[in-house]
């Protein structure tokens, strides 16, 4: 949740003239409202909301997106892939965000099929905690790509 | 409060309950408003004239009881200063803290609580 934090609150910092957060965990919204509070931003509106399920906004209604979506388990394949297909339905220019690196080649090919122009520009290590009983070590670093999907070349 | 339903977000937002055909725009209510004051920026007002549904503006206006500081009708060429600042305090001061978005087909009712609008559906829904 902390990595949320950072980008609706790094977006804003960074210029955004307004920023939308669309979140669905009602801790990780209190800790971004705490922080929005405490910043004193207010350029950054929330919405709780699904963004698996159907829309709750307009299509192309946003200038980009920048988002860090959950990377799947073992029951919940492909979940950032519907993360991916909601943001470029809702933005009308590029979107960023971040996929384990060993997924590159399908995103890549999955987007360009569909027009899209597929950038990554930066590779780095995520620290994820134990989650499960079946994991053996206490934290482990996956590969991750932070990506550009653009419309045009 | 810092949170806040502004008319920005009213006027990108649509119902998704099931089986509705055109779920915009929402309805606004609320049982609490707030007002503050956030730097004028022209660039920034003008380029979202641009992508506003105008009526689905002057009707959220209307709802947070400040209908009469905009014209009916769009302007046709970007606009004065006076209908820029207009749009300004509209769109960015005047805030929804309590209230509701409801749908305007089914009539389902989405809380906005400490300025956040809770868009939840049911499984069913």
């Amino acid at each position: 949740s902390s990595g949320i934090n950072a980008e609706y609150g790094g977006c804003a910092m960074l210029g955004a003239g307004h920023v939308t957060a669309l979140e669905v965990d009602p801790d990780a919204i209190e800790d971004l409202a705490g922080n929005l509070e405490e910043y004193e931003m207010d350029n950054v509106d929330v919405v709780q909301c699904d963004v698996t399920a159907p829309s709750s906004f307009k299509e192309g209604v946003f200038d980009t997106a920048i988002m860090n979506p959950p990377f799947g388990t073992k029951n919940n394949e492909g979940i950032d892939m519907v993360f991916l297909d909601r943001a470029l339905e809702l933005c009308r220019g590029s979107v960023y965000s971040f996929h384990k690196s060993s997924t590159r080649e399908f995103i890549t090919r999955r987007m360009e099929s569909r027009g899209y122009h597929v950038t990554v520009l930066a590779e780095m290590k995520f620290s994820i905690p134990q989650m499960y009983k079946m994991h053996r070590k206490k934290e482990v670093l996956v590969d991750v790509d932070f990506i550009r999907v653009a419309r045009e070349r | 409060a810092v949170v806040s339903t502004q008319s920005t977000g009213h006027n990108m937002m649509k119902s998704h309950c099931k089986g509705v055909t055109n779920g915009f725009p929402l309805k606004l209510s609320s049982t609490k408003v707030d007002v503050k004051e956030v730097e004028f920026n022209a660039d920034f007002i003008t380029r979202m004239l641009d992508r506003l549904e105008w009526g689905a503006l002057v009707e959220a206006a209307r709802q947070l009881g400040v209908g009469d500081s905009l014209p009916e009708m769009a302007p046709e060429e970007g606009g004065d200063e006076e209908l820029l600042r207009s749009v300004h305090h509209v769109l960015l001061e005047v805030e929804v803290t309590e209230g509701e978005l409801e749908c305007p087909e089914t009539g389902r009712r989405f809380p906005i609580r400490n300025g956040i609008p809770d868009m939840r559906l049911n499984e069913e829904e």
